[in-house]
């Protein structure tokens, strides 16, 4: 692989170190990029026990069958995308996190009618938090986000404003470092819906985290 | 000015934050807490506008919503708004307004004149009038427009930003009066997620007019205050003032609109000026009160002629006196509960003309107890007065009310006070597709069975005393915690108490009786913001408009901006009277959304300007800028176009870019095009099926072009596949079509071959994608690729391996879209820019040159490839195209039964065919129509037209390609093309291959 310093993260182009700008008002939201997150897609039956177990064995984890929840194990989660399919991520920003998932995933589900596609590069991970940042994604999202809707660990694949995006609930109100969602938005929206982002998040006090 | 007619106590007013406005060019001074009206009205003014249509001087007739006359101009340049309703604007300081709809000014009026010309402009009269020559209704309509308008919007671009955003919660509660606030607390104590929607800017609604009242023994002003605390207290429960909920549609979705920032003189910029509510509420409660009605009589729309509780209003809730004498006028007790209050703020009562014979009820036993006097089954016949009203005329009526006898005596006076009855405020429920129907004891309609997950409590449930309110709203609240399906087993306590005089007993009378013959006393306005007058609804039953949907539409009753609050249910009742007919069967008009009106910017919200769309940029984006290049939008992308140099044309950029790729190397970024990666054992079984050509035999690392047919066997999109391993292909779509193409093939395989084991997955953004093209494309790579060989045998035409260029991991396919020796190289997004860069660097030697999508047009079209899209219109088959060699006979795919209908194997199909101009430097324009032979005058018969035309920089001329009837049956014939001038040019007929037709470039 090339020089780290040579690859750009979605929104490396924004300069977004520049935006931190602080007034003294405290931030009810800030936003950060968590480049460079591994996102696998994985495809399977997840009516088959067997497949189930499989990835289990792999991954020291189960993979979640409810709607919308997610199973953290080590170092990557497995987010509920529908009944046959789940995003396995990893937001470290550990250089080809996605390509060592998806080869890992690849070995241990052989001959599975399944599906492992690293699409890691294809995404932008914008993390946004804060007391308000329920209210900030729920003004493009129709999907219910308040507490007792959306809780920590849930995930959906969902509108954001005029973009297609997961969203996952990493941690809510009762967390050490408070409420933080992480958005993955195509890499080519992600511009977007950073600008929509801020513009959202400015009644409430919007910072660029970094 | 002084506040003359401000009362010196009382009111929800702060006599310590003083106000300074100004209307129509004078100032005047208010208090925090007032409206606009009643500002106005502390100061003396009644004037404050013109009718729509005859001019005629009009005052505040309301406190509310419902207002029809006061509708004014508010603010000035690009914030003016037009047609806001006084009664509803907060006063704040430096507020700016003027009145409409009058010139030169609201004392003198030119189009007044219109007032004395009434007689020649009745209902219909624009029908009737304008309808000849139709070609002059534009200029009727421009000189109709300026005499009947309102005010006037803003030409400039709105300064102001807005907020939209989606909500959800248990219980939505409309109204905050006693009815909403009783139900919010019983919904809040629950536990339930409430949100209360007021449009006002404080709590209490109806509270404030009244006077005395108690709730649970206590004054409503400190019920009320108690209340919003503990509502304030609750966690979930949100209150939103100054918010209007104007829409309810389907699936209990409520539309509110919250006025953030328009009642502050200093408005914080990071605050948007108002808030669109995309509500959806599990259950919905409606306490939206109830509207009074005016009484329909002569000359009954003088400045200073109000709606009775309107002016108890002014006097409790905003300490004004709506005048210094004033006559009641009323067919029930509300007219006497304004009496009352009246007198107590010294205002002196003239009169209480009463339609009924023999008034009873609590309020009408107060009045009479304090000395005011009441003149029962009297009506007021006609009124007097300019600019105000000054005195009322008074008759007596026959013993069943439906004559007026001879007039009888005058009274003076500035105010009169007139109450109708009440109208339940029906618009959302009604919205909601509840059914209303007509109480005749209360005289107005009631809301019926229900068609969402909504209930109505209180007034606009028909229940008009204050402990009824309470209990209606506090068992609503209740009732919808449980519809809601919650289960959080707090306790919503008890039911808060009150007294419970209502309006009744009334007499209805819609139309009062005149004194005069029918057309001879002055109007009796129904409608006030349209100017219909009762004889207008008569004239339109008369002239054969017997549904009160057809009489509305011909008088335009109730389509004003205030939608009939005031005047619909009168209107309904004097087409009854008069069609002999009772109330419920002429039914009632439609309620449409908004209740009141709503800007345009809410909807707008930050969809503006850099948010109206996503722009979609590739990786390499910022290198375009850099370089100068022109874009051009594809789908929601930004391509390049062309790059120009320093004072170059975009032909001539075009030209040096189309050469530089065929004389030595050119790049583009092909990031774009759409990539779906393709898994499971059944892949090539499914690629046979969706493509016309087969697919079984591809080997592993080759590339294969396919063509994608819809099920009426059109082309919809067409790209190479490539075989990456044995259950292992990677698609390309058109850059345009890369969702809908994965939505067709997820379609299929859901749908009709869920037993195909096969996965899709959009990768298009996982790489970034150079393509290289040209003579030197070989010798370029050679230089960055490591771990392939890239000699002709290894790597030919149409193949495709992993390796690395630039240091960078990449799967590199030779297929062109040019003709020319072409390398797609692919590699993670994140690496584009660095690949790019490297590959211009290391290219410079060969003068490598960018090239936009114009170029990529030209080297295509000189190739005789399609675009579909451009030589595709989704009426269009392979055979059409030329591309039988591609259409399998021997196995089935999509759309191939429809190959063999009669229609799509005729020989008049318009067929893909170039063209080659008489001249060779005209350049024909896409889209320009084909004739055999150019007749004297049109109609001539088309043959086909043009799709692709460019000039071309290596055939030294201007090349086309068209779809022609029977085209490849013509060819070497000449056909005739339109140019822009109004031209024609004489074409000929070739095949679609410009340049090197063997192929021997691309496999070099």
């Amino acid at each position: 692989m090339i020089e780290r310093y040579l690859r750009q993260s979605p929104l490396a182009h924004l300069g977004l170190s520049g935006r931190g700008q602080d007034d003294g008002a405290p931030a009810q939201v800030r936003l950060a990029e968590r480049p460079f997150s591994g996102l696998v897609n994985l495809r399977g039956p997840g009516a088959d026990q067997t497949f189930l177990d499989a990835f289990e064995a792999a991954a020291e984890y189960a993979l979640p069958t409810a709607a919308g929840a997610s199973s953290v194990g080590g170092n990557t989660t497995a987010l509920w995308l529908g009944p046959r399919e789940w995003a396995i991520v990893d937001a470290r920003g550990e250089p080809d996190a996605g390509p060592r998932i998806a080869s890992r995933l690849r070995a241990a589900l052989a001959g599975f009618p399944a599906a492992v596609t690293d699409i890691s590069e294809s995404r932008a991970c914008i993390q946004i938090s804060g007391a308000k940042a329920r209210a900030t994604l729920q003004k493009g999202c129709p999907l219910d986000l308040h507490p007792r809707a959306f809780r920590q660990g849930q995930c959906a694949q969902t509108r954001l404003a005029k973009a297609s995006v997961l969203i996952h609930l990493t941690a809510d109100e009762s967390a050490q470092g408070g409420l933080a969602f992480d958005v993955y938005v195509a890499r080519s929206f992600a511009e977007y819906v950073w600008f929509w982002l801020e513009d959202a998040a400015c009644e409430y006090g919007a910072n660029a985290k970094l | 000015m002084t506040q003359s007619f401000r009362l010196p106590e009382g009111g929800l007013i702060d006599r310590s934050h003083r106000l300074g406005f100004r209307f129509d060019g004078r100032d005047y001074m208010g208090y925090a807490g007032d409206t606009l009206a009643s500002a106005l009205l502390a100061n003396g003014v009644h004037l404050v506008g013109r009718s729509y249509k005859y001019h005629r001087p009009r005052g505040i007739l309301s406190a509310g919503a419902e207002e029809p006359n006061a509708l004014v101009q508010l603010g000035e340049g690009a914030r003016s708004e037009p047609n806001l309703r006084a009664t509803q604007i907060d006063l704040f300081d430096g507020l700016r307004a003027r009145s409409q709809n009058r010139w030169p000014s609201l004392n003198f009026d030119i189009g007044a004149l219109n007032n004395g010309l009434s007689r020649f402009l009745p209902a219909g009269f624009y029908y009737k009038t304008f309808m000849w020559p139709a070609s002059f209704w534009m200029k009727y309509e421009y000189i109709i427009r300026h005499a009947a308008g309102l005010g006037e919007a803003p030409r400039e671009r709105d300064p102001d930003h807005y907020d939209k955003t989606f909500a959800h919660c248990d219980v939505l509660v409309v109204g905050a009066g006693p009815a909403g606030l009783a139900a919010a607390l019983a919904a809040g104590r629950s536990g339930a997620r409430v949100i209360l929607a007021e449009q006002d800017s404080i709590l209490g609604g109806s509270l404030w007019s009244g006077s005395g009242e108690t709730i649970g023994g206590e004054p409503v002003q400190e019920w009320i205050a108690t209340t919003r605390r503990e509502l304030e207290g609750m966690e979930e429960v949100t209150i939103l003032t100054r918010t209007l909920a104007y829409g309810y549609f389907d699936h209990n979705f409520v539309a509110l609109v919250e006025r953030v920032t328009d009642h502050l003189s200093d408005r914080p910029a990071a605050l948007p000026r108002q808030r669109l509510w995309k509500l959806r509420a599990k259950q919905v409660v409606l306490a939206t009160g109830a509207i009074e009605r005016p009484l329909v009589f002569a000359d009954n729309d003088r400045p200073g002629i109000m709606l009775a509780d309107a002016c108890r209003t002014y006097v409790n809730r905003f300490a004004v006196r709506p005048g210094k004498k004033a006559v009641v006028f009323t067919n029930n007790e509300s007219g006497h509960l304004a009496a009352l209050d009246m007198a107590a703020a010294g205002i002196n009562i003239a009169a209480i003309v009463d339609l009924r014979e023999d008034p009873m009820g609590s309020a009408s036993e107060r009045a009479e107890a304090a000395g005011l006097r009441v003149v029962p089954g009297s009506a007021v016949v006609g009124t007097g007065g300019q600019r105000r009203v000054k005195q009322v005329h008074i008759a007596r009526l026959n013993a069943d009310g439906t004559q007026a006898l001879a007039a009888g005596e005058t009274l003076d006076c500035d105010v009169l006070a007139m109450s109708g009855g009440w109208s339940p405020t029906l618009h959302l429920f009604s919205q909601s597709r509840g059914k209303v129907r007509f109480d005749a004891d209360l005289g107005c309609f009631v809301p019926g069975a229900s068609a969402q997950a909504e209930r109505s409590a209180g007034a606009c449930n028909g229940a008009f005393g204050l402990s009824d309110c309470l209990a209606q709203g506090f068992a609503a609240g209740k009732q919808a915690v449980k519809d809601a399906g919650l289960k959080i087993g707090r306790q919503a306590g008890a039911t808060p108490r009150a007294g419970n005089d209502d309006f009744l007993p009334a007499r209805w009378t819609w139309e009062v009786p005149s004194d005069k013959p029918s057309g001879r006393a002055g109007k009796a306005f129904v409608d006030f913001q349209n100017d219909v007058t009762a004889n207008d609804l008569k004239l339109a039953l008369r002239e054969g408009y017997q549904s009160i949907e057809h009489v509305k539409r011909y008088t335009a009753t109730g389509m004003g901006t205030d939608q009939g609050k005031t005047g619909n249910v009168n209107a309904i009742g004097i087409v009854a009277a008069a069609q002999g007919r009772e109330i419920p069967d002429v039914g009632v008009t439609t309620f449409r959304p908004p209740y009141t009106p709503v800007t345009f910017g809410v909807f707008a919200g930050r969809d503006v300007d850099g948010l109206l769309d996503p722009n979609r940029k590739t990786p390499i984006h910022s290198w375009h800028e850099q370089a100068g290049a022109v874009f051009e939008d594809v789908g929601q992308w930004k391509r390049p176009w062309y790059f120009p140099k320093a004072g170059e044309s975009m032909s001539q950029a075009v030209k040096r870019e189309v050469k530089a790729t065929r004389e030595s190397i050119g790049i583009m970024d092909a990031t774009t095009l759409g990539k779906i990666d393709i898994q499971g054992k059944d892949s090539a079984e499914f690629l046979n099926r969706i493509y016309t050509n087969a697919w079984s035999k591809l080997a592993v690392g080759r590339c294969r072009y396919g063509l994608m047919l819809n099920e009426a066997g059109m082309v919809i999109d067409d790209g190479v596949t490539a075989r990456l391993d044995d259950f292992h292909y990677l698609m390309t779509t058109t850059t345009g079509n890369a969702a809908p193409v994965l939505a067709h093939l997820e379609e299929y395989l859901q749908t009709e071959w869920p037993d195909l084991d096969v996965h899709l997955t959009s990768v298009t953004e996982q790489f970034a994608t150079a393509t290289i093209a040209g003579p030197n494309a070989r010798a370029l790579l050679a230089e960055l690729a490591e771990g392939i060989d890239l000699a002709p045998q290894a790597l030919p035409h149409m193949s495709i391996r992993d390796g690395r260029v630039a240091g960078i991991d990449a799967r590199i396919a030779r297929i062109s879209f040019t003709g020319e020796m072409s390398y797609e190289i692919n590699v993670p997004a994140s690496c584009g820019l660095a690949l790019w860069q490297a590959l211009m660097t290391a290219g410079a030697k060969y003068g490598i040159t960018p090239y936009g999508t114009e170029a990529m047009h030209v080297l295509r079209a000189e190739k005789g490839f399609i675009i579909v899209g451009q030589e595709t219109d989704g009426s269009v088959t392979p055979i059409d195209l030329g591309m039988d060699w591609i259409v399998s006979k021997k196995k089935d795919f999509v759309g191939k039964r429809s190959l063999t209908r009669p229609d799509m194997i005729k020989s008049d199909r318009k067929q893909l065919v170039g063209l080659l101009t008489d001249d060779p430097k005209e350049i024909l324009a896409e889209g320009a129509q084909l004739v055999e032979r150019v007749l004297p005058a049109p109609p001539m018969p088309m043959i086909g037209h043009v799709t692709s035309s460019y000039e071309s920089p290596n055939l030294g001329r201007s090349i086309a390609l068209a779809l022609i009837k029977g085209g490849r049956a013509r060819m070497g014939q000449k056909v005739q093309a339109s140019l822009a001038n109004g031209g024609t040019i004489a074409c000929t007929v070739t095949g679609p291959v410009f340049l090197d037709p063997e192929g021997t470039r691309l496999n070099d």
